[in-house]
């Protein structure tokens, strides 16, 4: 992607015009380079926000460990009784960041960690977003009384405290992974749905979305077609703000001890050196790397979100 | 609104005033009435959400009580009559509903006690501790959003920004654990100057236990401080910076007026709105999310409770304070709505 990085407008992109007089461009390959196009705009304009980058650089790093985990420390740290060190012992060469109270390597159990956390904040976001996009576009384009009980709906949940709603959903539910990414992901979705019913809304106004229902156009074929494109880079900037805030709720629940207990977490990492007694004794390298990584991984996510915002909000190119 | 010049006014023009006044006032009681009606629906169906959240749950609520213990099946059945769960449910849901609009939310599995009492024992603690974070961060937040905003794009406009989003993403109770670790149990030279849990010490009394309170306090304030300041400054960072370019603050410049001034009689008051609903919705948001802190902190408040009535799980009382904690929302949610026209007046017109 080495396009000539056009000044970010935004209207919509024009289609490139046909390079040489060649063979007439199918609609087919006009939409692909006008998606290039528009790819290569977003990433000079991404490419500006040093903060954004420095997020997007911190993701893959975590990212490719969290991969690589089972080659990197190997797929046995979990293993409690056979142990290669001895109980809490302090960093070292052979334990770079000490040992648990089963004489784990914590060191592997924190790289082992990313994996659930990344997944969990992945699919809970991504499982919010979409209820939400599904509640906020079907409430923009029907209107009437079906669009007000669904937005009375949403008010409702947005009123509730979502953190005690995802403790008592992981309470009343069975101890696994798939309940914490239901909890959390059923409890943070109204935000997404005002934003894209909001926008929706706005879409729907333009001139073309008429030109489509005169032309014979379904309901489903303009909210899959025409407004689900439109409002797809709201959501792409609401799904990443989501992701660390999933992480952190993530992480909470697992401390409360409502995760999935044969999964290493942070959170539960968390959990564990404090029923171990690291507070009062006061070890602190027990309980800070799992913290950091936390603070890192939402701070990474939250960083790009905000990059992606104000790339596709140009309003919000002061708050840089 | 009805403002009387002393000059030139006629009988006609003060009598439409008047009209528009009584307008303004019917406009602001059907806006009231319209968002106090609101409040009370979604009370409701917290209530009844509540009560349908927690019979869902697999597994008999009599045999997680008795956990553990040798009970009969006689004792198993007493106890069942006595916490009402031998009804069938459509009846258990109209005793739940007439109970707790009377304040009665039903007896704790784990203390034997009313729910309501628990829960109001419990409420002095949270408030005091979580009333003195949300006035501190949200005075903090005011402060360096409106000092980033103003001077926004300069390094401490970056650095501001950079510490609060970083703060934002540390997870509080974490934070709480390692003060705890590095302030109460003290770590190298530094020794332990803060008690590490609770409200108080239990041998002051007087102006001596007031200080001995507010020792116990500064860590968890700090910690809730800490983690929720960020979100203060960035609303009223952004919402600063969206008056920044308009007319009115040319004009005040225009007139002469010093730079701080303009920022303080013209620019912060009409930034301050979308903060002052977020003043509200965290005061909503205070008592759940103090859970974490409380916890950690042994803080004998509403969280604690939670976290106590959790790990049993004493459903009655997690239920009873799912109510609470909503509610509070709910309450808070009203109170801002109210206010809000009262602080701008474009709003519920």
């Amino acid at each position: 992607m080495t396009t000539t990085p056009t000044p970010p407008t935004k209207t919509a992109p024009a289609a490139p015009a046909d390079p040489a007089g060649k063979t007439p461009p199918t609609a087919r390959s006009l939409t692909w380079a006008r998606r290039r196009l528009s790819v290569a705009r977003f990433w000079s304009a991404y490419r500006g926000h040093r903060a954004g980058l420095f997020g997007l650089a911190a993701l893959a790093l975590i990212a490719l460990t969290a991969l690589a985990a089972p080659l990197l420390v190997g797929g046995d740290v979990q293993s409690v009784t056979n142990a290669p060190g001895t109980a809490m012992e302090k960093p070292s060469g052979e334990f770079p960041l000490g040992t648990d109270q089963f004489g784990r390597s914590l060191l592997g159990l924190l790289v082992w960690g990313a994996r659930i956390s990344l997944t969990v904040g992945l699919l809970a976001a991504a499982l919010s977003v979409a209820i939400g996009t599904l509640v906020g576009i079907i409430a923009g384009h029907y209107g009437g009384w079906f669009s007000t009980v669904l937005m009375r709906i949403t008010d409702w949940f947005l009123v509730m405290p979502a953190l005690v709603l995802a403790i008592v959903l992981a309470t009343v539910m069975s101890r696994n992974v798939w309940t914490v990414i239901i909890a959390i992901g059923i409890t943070s979705w109204p935000t997404t749905a005002r934003l894209v019913r909001a926008q929706t809304i706005a879409v729907e106004s333009r001139p073309y979305i008429e030109r489509a229902k005169a032309l014979g156009g379904g309901h489903g074929h303009i909210m899959n077609r025409h407004v689900l494109p439109n409002v797809m880079p709201l959501v792409l900037a609401q799904t990443t703000l989501g992701i660390s805030s999933a992480i952190l709720t993530e992480a909470t629940l697992a401390f409360l001890g409502l995760g999935d207990p044969t999964v290493v977490s942070w959170g539960g990492m968390l959990q564990d050196a404090r029923e171990a007694g690291a507070v009062s004794s006061g070890h602190w390298w027990y309980l800070a790397p799992p913290g950091i990584a936390i603070a890192l991984v939402a701070l990474a996510f939250t960083l790009c979100g905000r990059a992606i915002e104000s790339v596709l909000n140009p309003k919000l190119g002061v708050a840089r | 609104m009805s403002t009387t010049s002393t000059t030139g006014t006629t009988a006609v023009a003060r009598a439409s005033e008047a009209r528009a006044a009584r307008g303004d006032v019917r406009a602001y009681l059907l806006y009231v009435s319209g968002k106090i009606g609101g409040a009370a629906v979604s009370l409701l169906a917290v209530l009844v959400t509540s009560f349908f959240l927690f019979r869902i749950i697999p597994g008999d609520p009599v045999k997680a009580m008795t956990h553990g213990m040798p009970t009969s099946a006689e004792q198993m059945a007493t106890l069942r009559r006595q916490f009402g769960l031998d009804k069938p449910m459509w009846q258990q849901f109209t005793d739940y509903c007439a109970g707790a609009l009377s304040g009665d939310l039903g007896m704790s599995y784990q203390f034997r006690a009313p729910v309501g009492e628990l829960i109001l024992q419990k409420v002095p603690a949270t408030l005091l501790l979580t009333g003195v974070a949300v006035v501190i961060y949200s005075a903090i937040g005011l402060w360096l959003g409106t000092r980033s905003a103003w001077r926004h794009g300069s390094l401490g406009d970056k650095l501001n920004t950079g510490v609060a989003l970083t703060l934002w993403s540390v997870p509080g109770f974490w934070l709480g654990l390692l003060l705890i670790i590095t302030f109460s149990v003290g770590i190298g030279p530094i020794p332990g100057m803060f008690p590490t849990g609770g409200m108080e010490s239990g041998t002051e009394s007087g102006f001596a236990y007031v200080a001995d309170v507010a020792h116990h306090m500064v860590l968890p304030v700090l910690t809730l401080v800490a983690v929720g300041y960020a979100q203060t400054l960035l609303v009223m960072r952004s919402s600063l910076l969206d008056e920044m370019g308009s007319d009115y603050l040319t004009t005040a410049r225009a007139k002469g007026l010093r730079d701080d001034a303009v920022r303080r009689r013209h620019a912060v008051p009409n930034a301050l709105l979308p903060t002052v609903t977020m003043v509200f919705i965290n005061l909503g948001h205070v008592a759940a999310g103090s859970i974490l802190v409380e916890t950690v902190f042994s803080w004998p408040g509403l969280g604690g409770l939670f976290y106590q009535a959790l790990s049993v799980p004493d459903l009655p009382l997690v239920q009873g304070l799912f109510v609470v904690f909503a509610g509070a929302m709910i309450v808070m949610n009203l109170l801002a709505d109210l206010l809000y026209p009262l602080l701008d007046p474009r709003v519920g017109r």
